[in-house]
């Protein structure tokens, strides 16, 4: 029996692809859990999805053979939003805005914030509070 | 007993100990106030965070032909000229023309003095526009240029007032969302946001200004600046801890450095939601132990410390002084504080982070011999109370 996986990933469906249901075939062919955080069609009718995938190992790599005989290119890491190093001062200004706790304090002794993409849920407030611009959405 | 004399000795022969007002506290605890006092030479301090009441005169000298600026911009953003022909000063919360505002509330406040000054120090190019009236001896009557920091004859920043002692903690006790200058407050207390680096804060370290005063040399971003006046709003005679920390502002140091030596990292333009922008700093302040007591002060910890909570949605507007509660930093730094009962979630706009890697900054820099200390030449007065702004009726 093969273990159950949650990925997250970030999709650009260029324009010829906006128009075609292809999530629906991940849950109707592939047995995939599908879990959407954002997603976004411009005027330019190119579209971005950023969404959770859960299944099997299998089903998933099946699922994104699927999603590469189109168009639409795959970032595995998922960064919708994204936050720049250089610029965060690591104050803790976003912490009590971010209902996931993707953005916390661990080490109690530096202070430093972290920033765990895999807990981000795209909600954006971190980007409205953040004194610094230190965090974009990537649309 | 320890004179400057002899601390500066000891730095320059690389042999000063050092520490920062972090790690002083488990030294004292183990050593003993008696022996450290007698080994180690100087406690570093260091904050960072918004500081509003800075900014920089700078010297752009003279165009051919001259002109006498009446008006100017850089990246359009208003600066001073009302003083000579080519001196300006430009301030941090300034915004940039035609800037919105809060014209469709929350504004977003993109741009301003302090994000100027952040690009000014990180050598990048600005467009210079003034205008003037034109006279004999400056006839020029409009200029457009660029320019980077290296092109300025003097580029000196001048900071009214940085590093207040303590400071508020901001809740929000209305049933809407308010936008201030201590973040976005949620509403019906949902979240409380400070502004110190606490155990670490220069002031804090040093809470009757007995070794901080005119004079004393600092640490701006990586240039070597000093105290030149007591900070605007500095008020010594505030209430206080029985270990004499002050429960709110109390002190405040006005600095000033050369922009041309800051460092980039340290020197960062704020936007507030809401309310508009501003300029975080990076300071260390060295504290030379010349004696037990001054060691004594340094070893204060987050949990004596204590800060007042304070309304942002009637009472600080209102000015009506009430308090709600007062906490303390070791509290504020858990994440959570009781309000009332109420559970509270904690925001900082103050980077610990930050202050950390600036107390260690100095402290190597002291120890290579590179950041001699200097002798205050004014005390700071700790006698003197905040005044209001009376509103009077216009004299008969």
């Amino acid at each position: 029996m093969s273990q159950t996986v949650t990925k997250k990933l970030m999709l650009f469906f260029p324009r010829c692809e906006c128009e075609k249901p292809i999530i629906y075939h991940l849950v109707k062919d592939y047995n995939l859990v599908v879990n959407v955080f954002r997603a976004k069609v411009t005027p330019e009718e190119e579209g971005y999805l950023v969404l959770d995938v859960t299944g099997i190992e299998e089903d998933i790599e099946r699922a994104m053979a699927f999603l590469r005989t189109f168009n639409v290119s795959i970032n595995y890491s998922g960064k919708g939003v994204t936050r720049d190093e250089n610029i965060c001062t690591h104050c803790g200004l976003c912490i009590t805005h971010c209902p996931t706790g993707a953005l916390r304090i661990d080490d109690k002794t530096t202070r430093e914030v972290i920033y765990s993409e895999a807990d981000c849920i795209e909600c954006m407030a971190c980007i409205r509070v953040c004194p610094f611009g230190a965090l974009a959405s990537a649309f | 007993m320890k004179t400057y004399e002899q601390i500066n000795d000891r730095i320059e022969s690389g042999k000063a100990v050092v520490l920062t007002a972090d790690e002083i506290i488990d030294y004292v605890d183990k050593k003993g106030l008696a022996a450290a006092a007698k080994e180690v030479d100087v406690v570093t301090t260091a904050t960072f965070g918004p500081m509003c009441s800075s900014g920089c005169f700078l010297n752009f000298g003279h165009s051919k032909p001259k002109i006498r600026m009446s008006e100017a911009w850089v990246e359009d953003v208003l600066v001073y000229t009302g003083i000579a022909a080519v001196d300006v000063f430009l301030g941090a919360t300034q915004l940039r023309h035609g800037d919105p505002a809060n014209m469709y509330h929350p504004g977003e406040f993109r741009y301003g003095g302090g994000h100027v000054i952040e690009d000014l120090v990180a050598g990048r190019k600005l467009q210079l526009f003034a205008l003037s009236y034109g006279t004999d001896c400056y006839p020029l009557r409009e200029i457009r240029t660029y320019f980077t920091i290296n092109d300025l004859n003097q580029a000196i920043m001048v900071n009214p007032r940085n590093c207040y002692q303590n400071y508020n903690v901001g809740i929000n006790d209305s049933d809407r969302p308010i936008y201030t200058y201590m973040g976005t407050l949620e509403p019906e207390r949902k979240n409380a946001n400070y502004c110190s680096a606490g155990q670490l804060s220069p002031l804090l370290n040093d809470p009757y200004y007995d070794v901080i005063g005119v004079g004393t040399k600092v640490w701006m971003a990586g240039a070597q600046g000093h105290v030149y006046a007591e900070g605007t709003q500095h008020a010594g005679a505030c209430e206080r801890t029985p270990g004499g920390v002050p429960k709110g502002g109390a002190g405040t140091l006005a600095l000033t450095c050369d922009m041309k030596k800051m460092r980039p990292d340290f020197v960062r333009g704020v936007t507030f939601r809401g309310y508009g922008v501003s300029l975080a700093l990076g300071i260390g302040v060295p504290i030379p132990v010349l004696n037990e007591d001054v060691l004594k002060r340094t070893c204060v910890r987050d949990r004596d410390i204590m800060a007042p909570v304070i309304d942002y949605s009637h009472d600080y507007p209102q000015n009506n002084g009430k308090v709600i509660c007062s906490v303390n930093y070791e509290q504020l730094r858990s994440g959570q504080i009781k309000v009332e009962g109420k559970k509270v979630a904690v925001g900082s706009l103050s980077s610990y982070y930050k202050a950390l890697e600036i107390a260690n900054l100095l402290a190597d820099e002291i120890r290579r011999g590179d950041f001699r200390l200097a002798e205050p030449i004014t005390p700071l007065p700790k006698d003197t109370k905040m005044k209001p702004l009376v509103t009077r009726k216009k004299p008969s």
